[in-house]
């Protein structure tokens, strides 16, 4: 098969999965109990009031119909209005977004080349102090719950030590410093939840590598030892820790849920979970499928960079 | 040691090699091996799997895998202790003066590197040489390798060269560097018959041409007849027989030698005509014009218009390389396969297509035996349930039966009763073929269908199986479809042979016709790639080979 | 003594051989943690709910070992309880999971073809939705109580469990011995109970162990939320989200569930990935 044959068929899955979640997130939210037009309304809602939002909402359409209404809206950017307050969905997610794509790109910056770095380090010498040392620490940290590496790290640096903000709210005025000091500790908190999955990840992947006739063959070839790694084993490697890389950066996308919330950081993890506790649909649908969407196209990125790093597929027969 | 001989170019003293398992216990693989290498000569390590003689040759590169270490001993290049050297020195000592050539080029290779890189990697690194010399250099190798273009195929990626090109690419990587000792580990073993003594022909001659000593690993004593001045004997770690290739031939001293040399694949010297039944009768199995093919519309043909039958109490050898078709056949036959047209009779019945639609009664006449018995058996069942469970799906035999007829089963195939309760993993691989063997036989079928019974085994477990195949015949006038690549252990088993190429069967007959002249020109190139036990023999092989592919080139079926 | 009995005792018996120090620590641990969580109501000093004091976040005394929490109650007795409730919580939910789990997975991978395309692609959809997500959205609506907690995790569990043992299960469906099975006429089932299952339980073993913990991690990361175990009834992560005034007074009430969770959590990792490196097993990368 060829190149742009086998990532146009990465393609196709990958929009066949988005339309599959878009149902499941419309379907999710749209019939489990609780009445969206009683939401609205609350206590002063009479029956004549509650059938005049079900046609406004147009809730008494079936559910087929609804689907399609909201999936061409949500396609041509319109995320409608809050009901709880009627703001334009769309405006808030951007201002809120980029907040989060602020905070999990700082991750990914920090988290990625420091993993496989570690992960590397550790599957040169597997058995080694330096493996020990690194496996054990990533083993035990991976035990840990991300709420209570944040918690540990705000009873440390806001609260015993003083140095750092406890809560992570932004204001239009912050300049770059004022950025990054509110943003160590959520940051730091998020990078912890997935390094150690990175670490152990990137270290089996490499060893796997390193067991093959392949690097036993450019051993007895007498190739220096850091040749052999960088020329021989990490391009075998690539693949699999590109893999392990988008997987633990879809990862990020719940883990911000939680870090948001704790750090009461202005982003879009706080606010599905406000929406969800208010039973505010149209901006859980609108989270979700962008946490969604990410999650998907993070995992096709990675798929689609696997396929293009094999010689097997550049090159064919 | 003789004042009379030159100094060795590779002493080797008492090497001693040692496996730590998980817990640490530690278990001698290699326990005191001696032997001296002297310049420009060929020396053979031969044995069978276990006997060490891979981890010797890669003791000599001071070298011990994961898991491994040299625990006494020394290695001496030309006076020069190998053993004692720091890291740095040994890479440069493996880059230049003894090089590798491992069992498969095809895994050997780093798939995410293009061939000249990898071939002209050392040189260029350390530098020896330029580039352009070293391309250069390899080039010239390329073409005395007989490699088709010479000047283009080392851009290639590994896997876009076939895996008898790549063996040979492998020996130019090798010998780039002009080393003074090449380790050949098995190097044509993965490799088809008919490509493999192209491909040792092109290693003869290279050694020869440029005088390089070299150490061959091997566990065919026939093949390494034509490139060894010396061999060593070698079992369990310990060394059995050491002397010049004519004195190991012509009169083996131990009696291990002595078995080694039964066993070797070689054709028997007279092929016994066929039993025929007094009374014509009919055939136990036919297949009738049959045709299958793999992928989604089953378009990739595998087998084309396929005619055979087989008697009662009649072996049917079916023979040719990988991709011939032969294993897709006994996969039809058995019903794992659906054919594309053509059907199978069993007594003149045709059978179902698939084995869910064939009645039990039927599955039970023919039975199947599996090339590799360490992955054929499941390594969490006990041999006790394998054997049993035949027995009682298609015998209806109760729990106490079953067992008294695996205690007897066990007997049959010579192995202990109280194996019953053992694992697979605990067997040895023979042991296992027999188990595998047993499994069959535990249906009571008429028919066997064995796929590359003997290919994974050592020779001399090999001759016991088909020693154990032969008595269960006479006893239970059981037909084998004997499914294999060895044309030379089909010489002397079978009654008919049918021989397969591309997915057609070029020649079938009774045994001794089909392979006496004149016979069809892909069963020459086989019987043509059947080592013979004198030295000269390869470079006529090689001659005739030539000639018989061009041959083949002509023939219909390679026309696809 | 039955043979079959006498294989099973003497592969026990190798097993505590291979056993390291510090793997036989957290066994120890693992073992010990449940019968405290059986036990709870005989072990316990004082009662769940019991108030026993006026002052919040006491330091600990003779008669409250670890102190007391922000209501007054005894921080020894509800970290017993709540290790019941947590524990009771992730083995149920694990079990089920594997339940479905294992049995669509391997269902899915003997079948083969286009059933088994279908239903992986639709589990991966599933998969594409973040956990997390999932979770808050559908317990939200329902309402947070024992039984909506435990399907809905035991649900998201599901998929990940479906993928492992699908893996898993394919691996052994194309080996020989099974096909040996196929050519003798056997049926799918006889062929999943007797060929595929006994080669897929020891990694199915470990995967137990990664879910029970994933399902630990995710319980109390809900109740850290306010979406999980609701009062009067605590677990683990209530314990911790309620005393975390605790570090403003300089008192450490909110560290001991929170050591509690990452004691089990490590002690369950450590004996998976010796039980994987023992059997040379692996799983199909999953996070």
């Amino acid at each position: 098969m060829k190149l742009t044959e086998i990532i146009g068929r990465r393609l196709l899955i990958g929009v066949a999965t988005l339309l599959f979640v878009s149902v499941l997130v419309f379907v999710g939210t749209e019939i489990l109990p609780g009445d969206v037009a009683y939401a609205i309304l609350g206590r002063g809602a009479t029956p004549e009031l509650l059938q005049q939002v079900r046609d406004r909402l147009g809730l008494d359409e079936p559910l087929v119909v609804r689907y399609f209404v909201w999936l061409t809206a949500t396609l041509s950017g319109d995320l409608g209005t809050s009901l709880a307050n009627g703001t334009d969905i769309s405006t808030e997610i951007a201002r809120r977004g980029s907040n989060t794509l602020i905070l999990a790109l700082s991750t990914a910056v920090v988290a990625v080349p420091l993993a496989v770095a570690l992960g590397l380090l550790a599957a040169t010498r597997p058995g080694g102090a330096v493996d020990r040392v690194i496996s054990g620490a990533s083993l035990a940290l991976i035990s840990f719950p991300d709420f209570l590496v944040a918690v540990a790290l705000v009873s440390i640096f806001a609260v015993q030590l003083g140095w750092l903000p406890a809560i992570a709210s932004i204001r239009p005025s912050y300049d770059l410093f004022d950025w990054i000091r509110v943003l160590i500790l959520p940051v730091l908190a998020l990078v912890f939840t997935i390094l150690a999955h990175m670490v152990r990840m990137t270290r089996s992947a490499v060893l796997n590598v390193l067991s093959s006739p392949a690097i036993e063959m450019a051993i007895l070839k007498g190739v220096p030892r850091r040749r052999l790694l960088m020329r021989h084993a990490l391009p075998n490697a690539i693949g699999p820790i590109i893999n392990v890389i988008a997987l633990n950066l879809a990862y990020i996308v719940s883990g911000v849920v939680v870090i948001e919330t704790l750090f009461n950081f202005p982003g879009l993890g706080r606010y599905m979970v406000e929406a969800v506790t208010n039973r505010d649909v149209p901006i859980v649908q609108a989270c979700a499928m962008i946490f969604c969407s990410v999650y998907v196209l993070l995992n096709l990125a990675a798929d689609i960079l696997a396929v293009i790093a094999n010689p097997r597929v550049r090159y064919p027969k | 040691m003789k004042s009379d001989r030159p100094e060795p170019l590779l002493a080797v003293r008492g090497l001693t090699v040692a496996a730590r398992d998980k817990r640490g216990r530690e278990t001698v693989i290699v326990d005191d091996v001696s032997f001296d290498v002297a310049p420009g000569a060929v020396i053979a390590l031969i044995g069978e799997s276990g006997s060490g003689k891979t981890t010797i040759s890669l003791g000599c590169m001071g070298y011990a895998r994961p898991g491994c270490h040299i625990t006494g001993g020394s290695v001496m290049l030309q006076g020069q202790s190998v053993l004692d050297q720091p890291l740095p020195a040994l890479q440069r000592l493996r880059g230049k003066d003894i090089t590798y050539v491992a069992q498969s080029a095809a895994a050997s290779f780093n798939g995410a590197m293009r061939i000249d890189d990898q071939v002209i990697e050392i040189p260029v690194i350390t530098g020896a040489m330029t580039r352009a010399e070293a391309l250069e250099r390899a080039r010239g190798l390329y073409a005395a390798l007989g490699l088709p273009d010479p000047d283009t195929i080392g851009r290639r990626y590994p896997h876009q060269v076939s895996g008898g090109q790549l063996q040979r690419l492998m020996a130019a990587m090798a010998m780039i560097s002009d080393p003074r000792l090449l380790i050949l580990d098995e190097p044509t073993t993965a490799l088809d018959v008919t490509t493999q003594i192209e491909v040792l022909h092109a290693f003869k001659t290279l050694i020869r041409d440029n005088r390089t000593a070299a150490i061959y690993v091997t566990h065919d004593l026939s093949l390494v007849a034509q490139v060894a001045d010396h061999i060593l004997v070698l079992r369990d770690g310990r060394m059995v027989e050491h002397g010049p290739t004519e004195q190991i031939i012509a009169a083996p001293r131990a009696p291990y030698t002595r078995a080694l040399m039964d066993a070797a694949h070689v054709m028997p010297e007279e092929i016994a005509s066929p039993r025929i039944a007094a009374v014509p009768e009919a055939p136990l199995l036919q297949v009738r014009g049959v045709t299958a093919g793999y992928g989604r519309d089953r378009e990739i043909i595998a087998l084309r218009d396929i005619d055979l039958s087989i008697g009662h109490g009649q072996t049917v050898g079916v023979i040719g390389e990988s991709g011939s078709g032969k294993t897709t056949l006994g996969r039809i036959i058995s019903g794992l396969m659906a054919p594309v047209s053509g059907e199978v009779l069993l007594d003149g019945r045709p059978l179902a297509a698939r084995v869910a639609q064939r009645a039990r009664g039927d599955l039970k006449q023919v039975q199947f035996a599996f090339q590799m018995a360490d992955v054929a058996l499941n390594p969490r069942q006990r041999i006790g349930k394998i054997l049993g469970r035949p027995m009682r799906f298609y015998r209806g035999l109760g729990q106490a039966e079953s067992d008294r007829e695996v205690a007897r089963l066990l007997e049959r195939v010579e192995l202990p009763t109280a194996f019953a309760q053992r694992f697979p993993p605990e067997l040895s691989g023979g042991q296992r073929q027999r188990v595998n063997l047993a499994r069959a036989l535990a249906a009571e079928p008429r028919l066997i269908i064995c796929d590359e019974i003997t290919s994974a085994l050592d020779t001399i477990v090999a001759q016991q199986i088909l020693d154990l195949l032969a008595s269960l015949q006479k006893d239970l006038n059981l037909s084998y479809m004997f499914i294999t690549h060895d044309i030379a252990t089909v010489a002397r088993i079978a009654d008919r042979i049918a021989v397969m190429r591309l997915g057609r069967i070029v020649q079938q007959g009774p045994v001794d016709q089909v392979l006496t002249p004149p016979c069809h020109e892909y069963t020459r190139l086989l019987l043509n790639s059947v080592p013979e036990m004198r030295t000269d023999w390869l470079d006529q092989a090689v001659h005739e080979r030539r000639r018989l592919v061009a041959a083949l080139d002509g023939t219909p079926e390679a026309k696809r | 003594m039955t043979a079959r009995a006498a294989g099973w005792r003497w592969q026990l018996r190798e097993a505590a051989r291979d056993l390291t120090p510090g793997v036989a620590l957290a066994l120890a641990f693992l073992v010990a943690v449940a019968v405290v969580g059986l036990l709870a109501p005989w072990i316990a000093p004082y009662g769940e709910g019991q108030i026993l004091t006026n002052e919040s976040f006491e330091p600990p005394s003779a008669a409250l070992w670890l102190g007391s929490d922000y209501l007054g109650r005894d921080v020894l007795s509800r970290l017993i309880y709540g290790v019941r409730v947590t524990l009771f919580l992730a083995l149920v939910i694990t079990f089920l999971s594997f339940l479905a789990g294992v049995t669509l997975g391997f269902l899915s991978a003997a079948h083969g073809g286009r059933t088994d395309m279908a239903m992986s692609r639709l589990n991966d959809a599933m998969l594409s939705f973040p956990a997390l997500m999932l979770a808050l959205i559908v317990i939200n609506s329902l309402g947070s109580s024992f039984p909506v907690l435990i399907c809905t995790i035991a649900f998201i569990d599901m998929t990940r469990v479906f993928r492992v043992a699908r893996a898993l299960a394919s691996d052994i469906m194309v080996m020989d011995y099974v096909e040996a099975a196929v050519v003798r006429g056997e049926g799918k089932a006889w062929i999943i109970w007797h060929e595929v299952l006994p080669n897929a339980l020891t990694p199915l073993a470990a995967e137990f162990g990664i879910r029970f913990t994933y399902a630990i991690l995710f319980i109390s990361a809900l109740s850290f939320l306010g979406l999980g175990v609701q009062p009067p009834q605590s677990d683990l992560g209530v314990m911790v989200k309620e005393n975390m005034q605790a570090l403003l007074y300089g008192a450490y009430t909110t560290l001991y569930p929170a050591l509690g969770i990452a004691a089990i959590a490590v002690s369950m990792n450590v004996f998976v990935d010796w039980l994987l490196q023992r059997s040379s097993a692996k799983l199909p990368d999953e996070i």
